[in-house]
Protein backbone atom coordinates (compact mmCIF):
# COMPACT_ATOMS: atom_id res chain seq x y z
CA UNK A 1 0.00 0.00 0.00
CA UNK A 2 2.66 2.48 1.11
CA UNK A 3 4.74 1.64 -1.93
CA UNK A 4 1.99 2.21 -4.47
CA UNK A 5 2.40 5.25 -6.65
CA UNK A 6 -0.39 7.75 -5.97
CA UNK A 7 -0.04 10.16 -8.88
CA UNK A 8 1.87 11.20 -11.95
CA UNK A 9 4.63 12.65 -9.78
CA UNK A 10 5.55 9.13 -8.53
CA UNK A 11 4.69 10.12 -4.96
CA UNK A 12 3.41 7.30 -2.75
CA UNK A 13 0.26 7.32 -0.62
CA UNK A 14 2.39 7.02 2.50
CA UNK A 15 4.43 10.09 1.61
CA UNK A 16 1.37 12.24 1.29
CA UNK A 17 -0.53 10.96 4.27
CA UNK A 18 -0.33 14.47 5.74
CA UNK A 19 -2.16 15.81 2.68
CA UNK A 20 -4.99 13.31 3.16
CA UNK A 21 -5.28 14.25 6.83
CA UNK A 22 -5.26 17.98 6.07
CA UNK A 23 -7.89 17.65 3.35
CA UNK A 24 -10.09 15.48 5.57
CA UNK A 25 -9.89 18.13 8.30
CA UNK A 26 -10.81 20.95 5.91
CA UNK A 27 -13.76 18.96 4.58
CA UNK A 28 -14.89 18.27 8.15
CA UNK A 29 -14.62 22.00 8.85
CA UNK A 30 -16.82 22.68 5.81
CA UNK A 31 -19.50 20.07 6.40
CA UNK A 32 -19.83 19.68 10.18
CA UNK A 33 -21.34 23.14 10.86
CA UNK A 34 -23.98 22.47 8.19
CA UNK A 35 -24.98 19.14 9.71
CA UNK A 36 -24.40 19.58 13.47
CA UNK A 37 -27.39 21.89 13.65
CA UNK A 38 -29.70 18.93 12.96
CA UNK A 39 -28.98 16.89 16.14
CA UNK A 40 -28.76 20.15 18.13
CA UNK A 41 -32.28 21.09 17.07
CA UNK A 42 -33.67 18.01 18.87
CA UNK A 43 -32.17 19.11 22.19
CA UNK A 44 -34.61 19.64 25.05
CA UNK A 45 -32.70 22.44 26.74
CA UNK A 46 -32.47 26.15 26.10
CA UNK A 47 -28.70 25.77 25.73
CA UNK A 48 -27.84 23.84 22.63
CA UNK A 49 -25.30 21.19 23.58
CA UNK A 50 -23.69 18.47 21.56
CA UNK A 51 -24.47 15.71 22.14
CA UNK A 52 -27.79 16.88 23.61
CA UNK A 53 -28.51 15.56 27.12
CA UNK A 54 -32.16 15.02 26.39
CA UNK A 55 -34.09 14.80 23.18
CA UNK A 56 -37.33 16.51 22.33
CA UNK A 57 -39.31 18.05 19.54
CA UNK A 58 -40.07 21.22 21.50
CA UNK A 59 -38.30 23.60 19.10
CA UNK A 60 -40.16 22.14 16.14
CA UNK A 61 -43.36 22.47 18.14
CA UNK A 62 -42.44 26.08 18.92
CA UNK A 63 -42.14 26.75 15.19
CA UNK A 64 -45.29 24.97 14.05
CA UNK A 65 -47.45 26.52 16.77
CA UNK A 66 -46.25 30.10 16.25
CA UNK A 67 -48.39 32.25 13.99
CA UNK A 68 -45.51 34.66 13.41
CA UNK A 69 -43.05 32.00 12.27
CA UNK A 70 -45.63 30.26 10.09
CA UNK A 71 -46.76 33.52 8.53
CA UNK A 72 -43.21 34.41 7.54
CA UNK A 73 -42.61 30.88 6.22
CA UNK A 74 -45.65 31.30 3.99
CA UNK A 75 -44.38 34.70 2.81
CA UNK A 76 -41.05 33.07 1.91
CA UNK A 77 -42.74 30.21 0.06
CA UNK A 78 -44.99 32.57 -1.89
CA UNK A 79 -42.12 34.87 -2.81
CA UNK A 80 -39.80 31.98 -3.73
CA UNK A 81 -42.37 30.28 -5.98
CA UNK A 82 -43.31 33.52 -7.77
CA UNK A 83 -39.60 34.34 -8.13
CA UNK A 84 -38.94 30.88 -9.57
CA UNK A 85 -41.58 31.31 -12.27
CA UNK A 86 -40.68 34.89 -13.16
CA UNK A 87 -36.89 34.39 -13.09
CA UNK A 88 -37.08 31.19 -15.13
CA UNK A 89 -39.22 32.82 -17.83
CA UNK A 90 -37.25 36.07 -18.02
CA UNK A 91 -33.88 34.34 -17.67
CA UNK A 92 -34.67 31.73 -20.34
CA UNK A 93 -35.96 34.39 -22.75
CA UNK A 94 -32.86 36.50 -22.17
CA UNK A 95 -30.39 33.65 -22.63
CA UNK A 96 -32.21 32.56 -25.79
CA UNK A 97 -32.20 36.11 -27.10
CA UNK A 98 -28.53 36.60 -26.28
CA UNK A 99 -27.49 33.17 -27.48
CA UNK A 100 -27.27 33.98 -31.19
CA UNK A 101 -26.34 37.61 -30.84
CA UNK A 102 -22.55 37.77 -30.72
CA UNK A 103 -21.45 41.27 -31.69
CA UNK A 104 -22.61 44.74 -30.68
CA UNK A 105 -24.57 45.18 -27.49
CA UNK A 106 -24.87 41.47 -26.74
CA UNK A 107 -21.93 41.13 -24.32
CA UNK A 108 -22.83 44.43 -22.63
CA UNK A 109 -26.41 43.31 -21.97
CA UNK A 110 -25.22 39.92 -20.77
CA UNK A 111 -22.72 41.62 -18.45
CA UNK A 112 -25.44 43.89 -17.07
CA UNK A 113 -27.72 40.91 -16.44
CA UNK A 114 -24.90 39.17 -14.54
CA UNK A 115 -24.32 42.20 -12.29
CA UNK A 116 -26.82 41.23 -9.55
CA UNK A 117 -24.72 38.13 -8.89
CA UNK A 118 -21.47 40.07 -8.70
CA UNK A 119 -22.19 43.24 -6.76
CA UNK A 120 -22.36 43.02 -2.97
CA UNK A 121 -25.88 42.23 -1.73
CA UNK A 122 -25.81 45.29 0.49
CA UNK A 123 -25.79 47.46 -2.69
CA UNK A 124 -28.85 45.73 -4.05
CA UNK A 125 -30.46 46.03 -0.62
CA UNK A 126 -30.04 49.78 -0.15
CA UNK A 127 -30.67 50.49 -3.84
CA UNK A 128 -33.94 48.56 -3.87
CA UNK A 129 -34.96 50.09 -0.53
CA UNK A 130 -34.25 53.57 -1.91
CA UNK A 131 -36.13 53.22 -5.18
CA UNK A 132 -38.97 51.20 -3.59
CA UNK A 133 -39.61 53.95 -1.05
CA UNK A 134 -40.46 56.21 -4.01
CA UNK A 135 -42.59 53.58 -5.73
CA UNK A 136 -44.38 52.37 -2.60
CA UNK A 137 -42.99 48.86 -3.08
CA UNK A 138 -41.34 48.47 0.33
CA UNK A 139 -43.01 45.84 2.53
CA UNK A 140 -44.92 44.36 -0.40
CA UNK A 141 -44.71 40.86 -1.82
CA UNK A 142 -44.40 42.39 -5.31
CA UNK A 143 -41.30 44.29 -4.22
CA UNK A 144 -39.74 41.16 -2.75
CA UNK A 145 -40.49 39.11 -5.86
CA UNK A 146 -39.02 41.76 -8.19
CA UNK A 147 -35.82 42.07 -6.13
CA UNK A 148 -35.38 38.31 -5.73
CA UNK A 149 -36.05 37.78 -9.44
CA UNK A 150 -33.28 40.25 -10.25
CA UNK A 151 -30.93 38.25 -8.01
CA UNK A 152 -31.99 34.91 -9.48
CA UNK A 153 -31.83 35.83 -13.19
CA UNK A 154 -28.02 35.42 -13.48
CA UNK A 155 -28.23 31.85 -12.15
CA UNK A 156 -30.97 30.97 -14.65
CA UNK A 157 -28.98 32.57 -17.49
CA UNK A 158 -25.84 30.58 -16.60
CA UNK A 159 -27.79 27.31 -16.48
CA UNK A 160 -29.80 27.90 -19.66
CA UNK A 161 -26.81 29.24 -21.63
CA UNK A 162 -25.01 26.00 -20.78
CA UNK A 163 -27.91 24.05 -22.24
CA UNK A 164 -28.10 26.23 -25.35
CA UNK A 165 -24.36 25.88 -25.94
CA UNK A 166 -24.81 22.15 -26.57
CA UNK A 167 -28.07 22.54 -28.50
CA UNK A 168 -27.90 22.06 -32.26
CA UNK A 169 -29.51 25.17 -33.78
CA UNK A 170 -30.11 23.30 -37.04
CA UNK A 171 -32.94 21.40 -35.35
CA UNK A 172 -34.76 24.66 -34.81
CA UNK A 173 -33.94 25.80 -38.35
CA UNK A 174 -35.44 22.57 -39.64
CA UNK A 175 -38.66 23.22 -37.74
CA UNK A 176 -38.77 26.78 -39.09
CA UNK A 177 -38.19 25.65 -42.68
CA UNK A 178 -41.08 23.20 -42.28
CA UNK A 179 -43.30 26.18 -41.52
CA UNK A 180 -43.30 26.43 -37.73
CA UNK A 181 -43.56 29.95 -36.34
CA UNK A 182 -40.56 31.10 -34.22
CA UNK A 183 -42.60 30.70 -31.02
CA UNK A 184 -43.80 27.26 -31.97
CA UNK A 185 -40.32 26.13 -33.05
CA UNK A 186 -38.96 27.30 -29.70
CA UNK A 187 -41.69 25.66 -27.64
CA UNK A 188 -41.81 22.32 -29.43
CA UNK A 189 -38.18 21.85 -30.51
CA UNK A 190 -35.75 24.00 -28.54
CA UNK A 191 -37.36 24.04 -25.09
CA UNK A 192 -37.71 20.25 -24.76
CA UNK A 193 -34.04 19.92 -25.71
CA UNK A 194 -32.81 22.36 -23.07
CA UNK A 195 -35.36 21.41 -20.39
CA UNK A 196 -32.77 19.95 -18.03
CA UNK A 197 -30.88 23.24 -17.94
CA UNK A 198 -34.12 25.16 -17.46
CA UNK A 199 -35.07 22.92 -14.53
CA UNK A 200 -31.69 23.37 -12.85
CA UNK A 201 -32.07 27.12 -13.38
CA UNK A 202 -35.46 26.89 -11.63
CA UNK A 203 -33.93 25.07 -8.66
CA UNK A 204 -31.21 27.73 -8.39
CA UNK A 205 -33.83 30.48 -8.57
CA UNK A 206 -35.93 28.91 -5.82
CA UNK A 207 -33.00 28.49 -3.43
CA UNK A 208 -31.68 31.98 -4.23
CA UNK A 209 -34.98 33.51 -3.20
CA UNK A 210 -35.78 31.24 -0.28
CA UNK A 211 -32.34 31.69 1.35
CA UNK A 212 -31.98 35.39 0.61
CA UNK A 213 -31.53 37.55 3.73
CA UNK A 214 -29.78 40.86 3.17
CA UNK A 215 -32.17 42.41 0.64
CA UNK A 216 -35.25 41.13 2.50
CA UNK A 217 -33.85 42.69 5.66
CA UNK A 218 -34.26 46.14 4.12
CA UNK A 219 -37.38 45.84 1.96
CA UNK A 220 -39.63 43.65 4.11
CA UNK A 221 -41.00 44.02 7.60
CA UNK A 222 -44.00 43.20 9.76
CA UNK A 223 -46.52 41.04 7.95
CA UNK A 224 -44.31 40.72 4.87
CA UNK A 225 -41.20 39.60 6.78
CA UNK A 226 -39.59 36.63 5.11
CA UNK A 227 -38.57 33.60 7.15
CA UNK A 228 -34.89 34.48 6.85
CA UNK A 229 -35.49 38.09 7.90
CA UNK A 230 -37.25 36.92 11.05
CA UNK A 231 -34.47 34.43 11.71
CA UNK A 232 -31.84 37.16 11.34
CA UNK A 233 -33.60 39.43 13.83
CA UNK A 234 -34.03 36.50 16.19
CA UNK A 235 -30.38 35.46 16.01
CA UNK A 236 -29.18 39.00 16.61
CA UNK A 237 -31.43 39.70 19.57
CA UNK A 238 -31.57 36.39 21.42
CA UNK A 239 -30.34 32.90 20.65
CA UNK A 240 -33.67 31.12 20.46
CA UNK A 241 -33.34 27.39 19.65
CA UNK A 242 -36.46 27.60 17.45
CA UNK A 243 -34.03 28.96 14.86
CA UNK A 244 -32.09 25.68 15.14
CA UNK A 245 -35.21 23.74 14.18
CA UNK A 246 -35.88 26.02 11.20
CA UNK A 247 -32.20 25.87 10.18
CA UNK A 248 -32.31 22.08 10.22
CA UNK A 249 -35.31 22.12 7.93
CA UNK A 250 -33.50 24.54 5.60
CA UNK A 251 -30.41 22.29 5.53
CA UNK A 252 -32.60 19.31 4.64
CA UNK A 253 -34.30 21.40 1.95
CA UNK A 254 -30.88 22.29 0.46
CA UNK A 255 -29.85 18.64 0.45
CA UNK A 256 -33.11 17.63 -1.23
CA UNK A 257 -32.71 20.32 -3.91
CA UNK A 258 -29.07 19.33 -4.41
CA UNK A 259 -30.05 15.69 -4.89
CA UNK A 260 -32.88 16.73 -7.21
CA UNK A 261 -30.41 18.74 -9.30
CA UNK A 262 -28.03 15.77 -9.52
CA UNK A 263 -30.89 13.45 -10.37
CA UNK A 264 -32.22 15.74 -13.08
CA UNK A 265 -28.73 16.04 -14.57
CA UNK A 266 -28.13 12.28 -14.59
CA UNK A 267 -31.56 11.74 -16.11
CA UNK A 268 -30.71 14.38 -18.70
CA UNK A 269 -27.35 12.92 -19.64
CA UNK A 270 -29.02 9.54 -20.09
CA UNK A 271 -31.51 11.22 -22.43
CA UNK A 272 -28.73 12.84 -24.40
CA UNK A 273 -29.14 16.39 -23.11
CA UNK A 274 -25.93 17.68 -21.63
CA UNK B 1 -31.43 32.65 -42.73
CA UNK B 2 -27.70 32.23 -42.90
CA UNK B 3 -25.03 34.18 -44.75
CA UNK B 4 -24.69 31.32 -47.24
CA UNK B 5 -28.34 31.63 -48.27
CA UNK B 6 -27.87 35.30 -48.94
CA UNK B 7 -24.85 34.67 -51.17
CA UNK B 8 -26.74 32.21 -53.29
CA UNK B 9 -29.65 34.54 -53.91
CA UNK B 10 -28.17 37.91 -54.72
CA UNK B 11 -31.44 39.23 -56.18
CA UNK B 12 -33.35 39.46 -52.92
CA UNK B 13 -30.24 39.86 -50.73
CA UNK B 14 -31.36 43.26 -49.51
CA UNK B 15 -34.72 41.90 -48.49
CA UNK B 16 -33.18 38.97 -46.71
CA UNK B 17 -30.67 41.16 -44.91
CA UNK B 18 -33.55 43.30 -43.69
CA UNK B 19 -35.36 40.18 -42.55
CA UNK B 20 -32.24 39.05 -40.71
CA UNK B 21 -31.89 42.44 -39.03
CA UNK B 22 -35.51 42.40 -37.89
CA UNK B 23 -35.13 38.89 -36.57
CA UNK B 24 -31.99 39.88 -34.67
CA UNK B 25 -33.78 42.85 -33.17
CA UNK B 26 -36.64 40.59 -32.10
CA UNK B 27 -34.18 38.15 -30.50
CA UNK B 28 -32.50 40.99 -28.74
CA UNK B 29 -35.86 42.19 -27.48
CA UNK B 30 -36.24 38.93 -25.58
CA UNK B 31 -33.62 40.10 -23.09
CA UNK B 32 -35.44 43.37 -22.56
CA UNK B 33 -37.80 42.33 -19.70
CA UNK B 34 -34.88 40.94 -17.68
CA UNK B 35 -32.89 44.08 -18.48
CA UNK B 36 -35.72 46.34 -17.28
CA UNK B 37 -35.83 44.50 -13.97
CA UNK B 38 -32.08 44.80 -13.42
CA UNK B 39 -32.38 48.49 -14.29
CA UNK B 40 -35.22 48.99 -11.80
CA UNK B 41 -33.62 47.15 -8.89
CA UNK B 42 -29.94 47.84 -9.47
CA UNK B 43 -28.87 50.29 -12.16
CA UNK B 44 -31.37 53.13 -11.62
CA UNK B 45 -31.16 53.24 -7.81
CA UNK B 46 -27.40 52.97 -7.87
CA UNK B 47 -26.92 55.76 -10.42
CA UNK B 48 -29.44 57.85 -8.51
CA UNK B 49 -27.58 57.32 -5.24
CA UNK B 50 -24.23 58.04 -6.90
CA UNK B 51 -25.72 61.28 -8.20
CA UNK B 52 -27.09 62.18 -4.76
CA UNK B 53 -23.71 61.56 -3.16
CA UNK B 54 -22.44 64.68 -4.96
CA UNK B 55 -24.76 67.00 -3.06
CA UNK B 56 -24.85 68.06 0.59
CA UNK B 57 -27.90 68.18 2.85
CA UNK B 58 -28.99 71.59 1.55
CA UNK B 59 -28.90 70.38 -2.05
CA UNK B 60 -25.77 72.26 -3.11
CA UNK B 61 -23.05 70.56 -5.11
CA UNK B 62 -20.30 69.59 -2.66
CA UNK B 63 -17.72 66.99 -1.82
CA UNK B 64 -19.00 66.84 1.77
CA UNK B 65 -20.06 63.20 1.54
CA UNK B 66 -16.67 62.14 0.26
CA UNK B 67 -14.75 64.35 2.69
CA UNK B 68 -16.63 62.57 5.46
CA UNK B 69 -15.06 59.28 4.35
CA UNK B 70 -11.72 60.62 5.61
CA UNK B 71 -12.97 60.74 9.21
CA UNK B 72 -11.15 58.29 11.50
CA UNK B 73 -14.23 56.09 12.04
CA UNK B 74 -14.63 55.50 8.32
CA UNK B 75 -10.91 55.24 7.60
CA UNK B 76 -10.64 52.60 10.34
CA UNK B 77 -13.52 50.63 8.88
CA UNK B 78 -11.85 50.72 5.44
CA UNK B 79 -8.61 49.46 6.94
CA UNK B 80 -10.29 46.74 8.97
CA UNK B 81 -12.31 45.64 5.92
CA UNK B 82 -9.09 45.32 3.92
CA UNK B 83 -7.35 43.48 6.76
CA UNK B 84 -10.21 41.06 7.38
CA UNK B 85 -10.60 40.40 3.65
CA UNK B 86 -6.86 39.80 3.24
CA UNK B 87 -6.75 37.49 6.27
CA UNK B 88 -9.78 35.50 5.11
CA UNK B 89 -8.37 35.21 1.58
CA UNK B 90 -4.97 34.06 2.90
CA UNK B 91 -6.56 31.42 5.17
CA UNK B 92 -8.78 30.27 2.29
CA UNK B 93 -5.70 29.83 0.08
CA UNK B 94 -3.85 27.86 2.78
CA UNK B 95 -6.83 25.56 3.41
CA UNK B 96 -8.30 25.48 -0.09
CA UNK B 97 -5.23 24.94 -2.26
CA UNK B 98 -4.37 21.49 -0.80
CA UNK B 99 -8.02 20.41 -1.13
CA UNK B 100 -8.27 21.51 -4.76
CA UNK B 101 -4.88 19.93 -5.47
CA UNK B 102 -5.73 16.54 -4.00
CA UNK B 103 -9.16 16.50 -5.69
CA UNK B 104 -7.56 17.31 -9.05
CA UNK B 105 -5.09 14.42 -8.66
CA UNK B 106 -7.73 11.83 -7.71
CA UNK B 107 -9.64 9.86 -10.34
CA UNK B 108 -12.60 11.88 -11.63
CA UNK B 109 -15.12 9.49 -10.10
CA UNK B 110 -13.70 9.77 -6.58
CA UNK B 111 -13.32 13.54 -6.95
CA UNK B 112 -16.98 13.87 -8.00
CA UNK B 113 -18.05 12.16 -4.78
CA UNK B 114 -15.72 14.19 -2.57
CA UNK B 115 -16.86 17.43 -4.21
CA UNK B 116 -20.16 16.95 -2.40
CA UNK B 117 -18.31 18.03 0.76
CA UNK B 118 -17.66 21.38 -0.89
CA UNK B 119 -20.94 21.77 -2.76
CA UNK B 120 -23.16 20.97 0.23
CA UNK B 121 -21.95 23.99 2.26
CA UNK B 122 -22.07 26.04 -0.95
CA UNK B 123 -25.78 25.25 -1.27
CA UNK B 124 -26.63 25.66 2.39
CA UNK B 125 -27.99 29.07 3.35
CA UNK B 126 -25.31 31.47 4.61
CA UNK B 127 -27.64 32.48 7.42
CA UNK B 128 -27.96 28.88 8.60
CA UNK B 129 -24.21 28.35 8.52
CA UNK B 130 -23.56 31.61 10.35
CA UNK B 131 -26.10 30.61 12.99
CA UNK B 132 -24.41 27.22 13.33
CA UNK B 133 -21.08 28.94 14.00
CA UNK B 134 -22.72 31.14 16.59
CA UNK B 135 -24.04 28.06 18.38
CA UNK B 136 -20.65 26.34 18.14
CA UNK B 137 -18.53 29.31 19.18
CA UNK B 138 -20.56 31.17 21.79
CA UNK B 139 -19.57 31.47 25.45
CA UNK B 140 -21.57 28.44 26.57
CA UNK B 141 -21.37 26.95 23.10
CA UNK B 142 -20.38 23.50 21.92
CA UNK B 143 -16.66 24.19 21.43
CA UNK B 144 -16.11 25.99 24.73
CA UNK B 145 -18.00 23.25 26.58
CA UNK B 146 -15.87 20.54 24.97
CA UNK B 147 -12.61 22.35 25.63
CA UNK B 148 -13.62 22.76 29.29
CA UNK B 149 -14.62 19.11 29.61
CA UNK B 150 -11.28 18.10 28.14
CA UNK B 151 -9.62 20.30 30.75
CA UNK B 152 -7.78 22.35 28.13
CA UNK B 153 -9.24 25.64 29.36
CA UNK B 154 -10.86 26.72 32.62
CA UNK B 155 -12.52 29.91 31.37
CA UNK B 156 -14.62 30.17 28.21
CA UNK B 157 -12.66 31.61 25.31
CA UNK B 158 -14.20 34.63 23.58
CA UNK B 159 -14.61 33.00 20.16
CA UNK B 160 -17.52 34.98 18.83
CA UNK B 161 -18.87 38.55 18.75
CA UNK B 162 -15.37 39.58 17.79
CA UNK B 163 -12.83 39.38 14.98
CA UNK B 164 -12.05 35.68 15.57
CA UNK B 165 -15.64 34.58 15.07
CA UNK B 166 -16.05 36.85 12.04
CA UNK B 167 -12.98 35.39 10.35
CA UNK B 168 -13.94 31.77 11.10
CA UNK B 169 -17.44 32.32 9.74
CA UNK B 170 -16.23 34.17 6.65
CA UNK B 171 -13.61 31.51 5.84
CA UNK B 172 -16.38 28.92 6.00
CA UNK B 173 -18.54 30.87 3.55
CA UNK B 174 -15.70 31.81 1.16
CA UNK B 175 -13.78 28.53 0.98
CA UNK B 176 -16.02 26.92 -1.70
CA UNK B 177 -15.68 30.08 -3.83
CA UNK B 178 -11.91 29.52 -3.85
CA UNK B 179 -11.88 25.72 -4.11
CA UNK B 180 -14.41 25.27 -6.94
CA UNK B 181 -12.75 27.49 -9.61
CA UNK B 182 -9.28 26.42 -8.47
CA UNK B 183 -10.24 22.76 -8.78
CA UNK B 184 -11.61 23.35 -12.27
CA UNK B 185 -8.40 25.06 -13.40
CA UNK B 186 -6.21 22.33 -11.82
CA UNK B 187 -8.25 19.62 -13.58
CA UNK B 188 -7.34 21.30 -16.85
CA UNK B 189 -3.59 20.86 -16.19
CA UNK B 190 -2.39 17.97 -18.32
CA UNK B 191 -0.85 15.28 -16.05
CA UNK B 192 1.59 14.55 -18.89
CA UNK B 193 3.68 17.53 -17.69
CA UNK B 194 4.04 15.99 -14.24
CA UNK B 195 4.90 12.60 -15.68
CA UNK B 196 7.50 14.27 -17.89
CA UNK B 197 8.99 16.02 -14.86
CA UNK B 198 9.15 12.71 -12.98
CA UNK B 199 10.76 11.05 -16.01
CA UNK B 200 13.39 13.77 -16.09
CA UNK B 201 14.28 12.87 -12.54
CA UNK B 202 12.39 15.52 -10.58
CA UNK B 203 11.39 14.52 -7.06
CA UNK B 204 7.65 14.82 -6.31
CA UNK B 205 8.34 18.06 -4.40
CA UNK B 206 10.36 19.47 -7.29
CA UNK B 207 7.81 18.63 -9.92
CA UNK B 208 5.09 20.17 -7.77
CA UNK B 209 7.09 23.35 -7.17
CA UNK B 210 8.47 23.81 -10.65
CA UNK B 211 5.66 22.46 -12.80
CA UNK B 212 2.32 22.25 -11.03
CA UNK B 213 2.50 25.38 -8.89
CA UNK B 214 3.28 27.77 -11.79
CA UNK B 215 0.62 26.12 -13.97
CA UNK B 216 -2.00 26.54 -11.25
CA UNK B 217 -1.00 30.15 -10.41
CA UNK B 218 -3.54 31.59 -12.84
CA UNK B 219 -6.48 29.70 -11.36
CA UNK B 220 -5.28 30.53 -7.87
CA UNK B 221 -5.05 34.23 -8.72
CA UNK B 222 -8.56 34.27 -10.16
CA UNK B 223 -10.02 32.36 -7.20
CA UNK B 224 -8.21 34.55 -4.67
CA UNK B 225 -9.36 37.75 -6.40
CA UNK B 226 -12.96 36.51 -6.38
CA UNK B 227 -12.72 35.61 -2.68
CA UNK B 228 -11.16 38.95 -1.76
CA UNK B 229 -13.76 40.97 -3.64
CA UNK B 230 -16.64 38.97 -2.16
CA UNK B 231 -15.18 39.59 1.31
CA UNK B 232 -15.00 43.36 0.74
CA UNK B 233 -18.76 43.66 0.34
CA UNK B 234 -19.84 40.81 2.62
CA UNK B 235 -22.52 41.83 5.12
CA UNK B 236 -24.32 38.94 6.76
CA UNK B 237 -21.58 37.07 8.61
CA UNK B 238 -19.71 40.13 9.96
CA UNK B 239 -23.04 41.58 11.11
CA UNK B 240 -23.98 38.45 13.07
CA UNK B 241 -20.62 37.09 14.26
CA UNK B 242 -18.86 40.42 14.76
CA UNK B 243 -21.23 41.40 17.55
CA UNK B 244 -21.00 45.05 16.45
CA UNK B 245 -17.28 45.10 17.17
CA UNK B 246 -16.09 44.45 13.63
CA UNK B 247 -16.79 47.55 11.56
CA UNK B 248 -16.83 46.41 7.96
CA UNK B 249 -17.56 48.57 4.95
CA UNK B 250 -20.85 46.79 4.39
CA UNK B 251 -22.03 47.18 7.98
CA UNK B 252 -21.18 50.90 7.81
CA UNK B 253 -23.34 51.24 4.68
CA UNK B 254 -26.20 49.38 6.37
CA UNK B 255 -25.90 51.52 9.52
CA UNK B 256 -25.79 54.75 7.53
CA UNK B 257 -29.14 53.81 6.00
CA UNK B 258 -31.00 51.97 8.74
CA UNK B 259 -29.71 53.80 11.85
CA UNK B 260 -29.00 57.30 10.58
CA UNK B 261 -31.03 57.50 7.34
CA UNK B 262 -27.98 59.25 5.92
CA UNK B 263 -28.26 58.51 2.21
CA UNK B 264 -25.39 60.84 1.31
CA UNK B 265 -22.93 58.90 3.48
CA UNK B 266 -24.32 55.53 2.38
CA UNK B 267 -24.01 56.36 -1.29
CA UNK B 268 -20.52 57.84 -0.96
CA UNK B 269 -19.44 54.68 0.89
CA UNK B 270 -21.01 52.50 -1.80
CA UNK B 271 -19.36 54.40 -4.63
CA UNK B 272 -15.98 54.16 -2.86
CA UNK B 273 -16.45 50.40 -2.32
CA UNK B 274 -17.39 49.94 -5.97
CA UNK B 275 -14.34 51.90 -7.15
CA UNK B 276 -11.95 49.95 -4.90
CA UNK B 277 -13.50 46.65 -6.03
CA UNK B 278 -13.14 47.67 -9.66
CA UNK B 279 -9.49 48.67 -9.18
CA UNK B 280 -8.66 45.37 -7.47
CA UNK B 281 -10.33 43.31 -10.19
CA UNK B 282 -8.56 45.30 -12.89
CA UNK B 283 -5.17 44.97 -11.15
CA UNK B 284 -5.69 41.23 -10.72
CA UNK B 285 -6.59 40.90 -14.39
CA UNK B 286 -3.39 42.71 -15.36
CA UNK B 287 -1.31 40.61 -12.97
CA UNK B 288 -2.83 37.37 -14.23
CA UNK B 289 -2.24 38.42 -17.84
CA UNK B 290 1.38 39.33 -17.11
CA UNK B 291 1.84 36.03 -15.28
CA UNK B 292 0.27 34.20 -18.21
CA UNK B 293 2.53 35.86 -20.79
CA UNK B 294 5.67 35.34 -18.70
CA UNK B 295 4.78 31.66 -18.38
CA UNK B 296 4.19 31.54 -22.12
CA UNK B 297 7.64 32.92 -22.82
CA UNK B 298 9.38 30.71 -20.27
Amino acid sequence: MAGRVASSTQITHGQRLWLYVLVALVMAFLVIPCLIIIPLSFSDSQYLEFPPRGWSLRWYEAFFTSDEWLRSAIVSLKVASSTTVLATVLGTLASYGLHKKTGGLGPVVRGALMLPMMVPLIFVAIGAFFVYSRLGLNNTLTGLVLAHTTLAIPFVIIAVSNGLASFDVNLERAARSLGASPVRAFLTVTLPQIRISVISGMLFAFITSFDEVVVSLFISSGATSTLTKRMFANIRDQVDPTVAAISSMLVVLSIVVLIAAQFVRRDGSAAGDR
Amino acid sequence: MTAADIDQQPLNAGLLAGDERRQRAAMFGLSLPAMLLVALVLLVPFSWLAWLSLFDASGALSSENYARLLRPAYVNSFLSTLQVSAAVTAICILLGYPVAYLLSQLPQRVAQVLLVFIILPFWTSVLVRTYAWLVLLQREGVINTWLKQLGLISESLPLVNNLTGTIIGMVHVMLPFLILPLYASMRAIDPVYLRAAANCGASPAQSFRQVFLPLSARGLGAGAALTFVLCLGFYLTPALLGGGRVAMWSTQIADAVSKFANWGAASALSVALLVVTGIILWAMKLAVRRLGSSLGEG
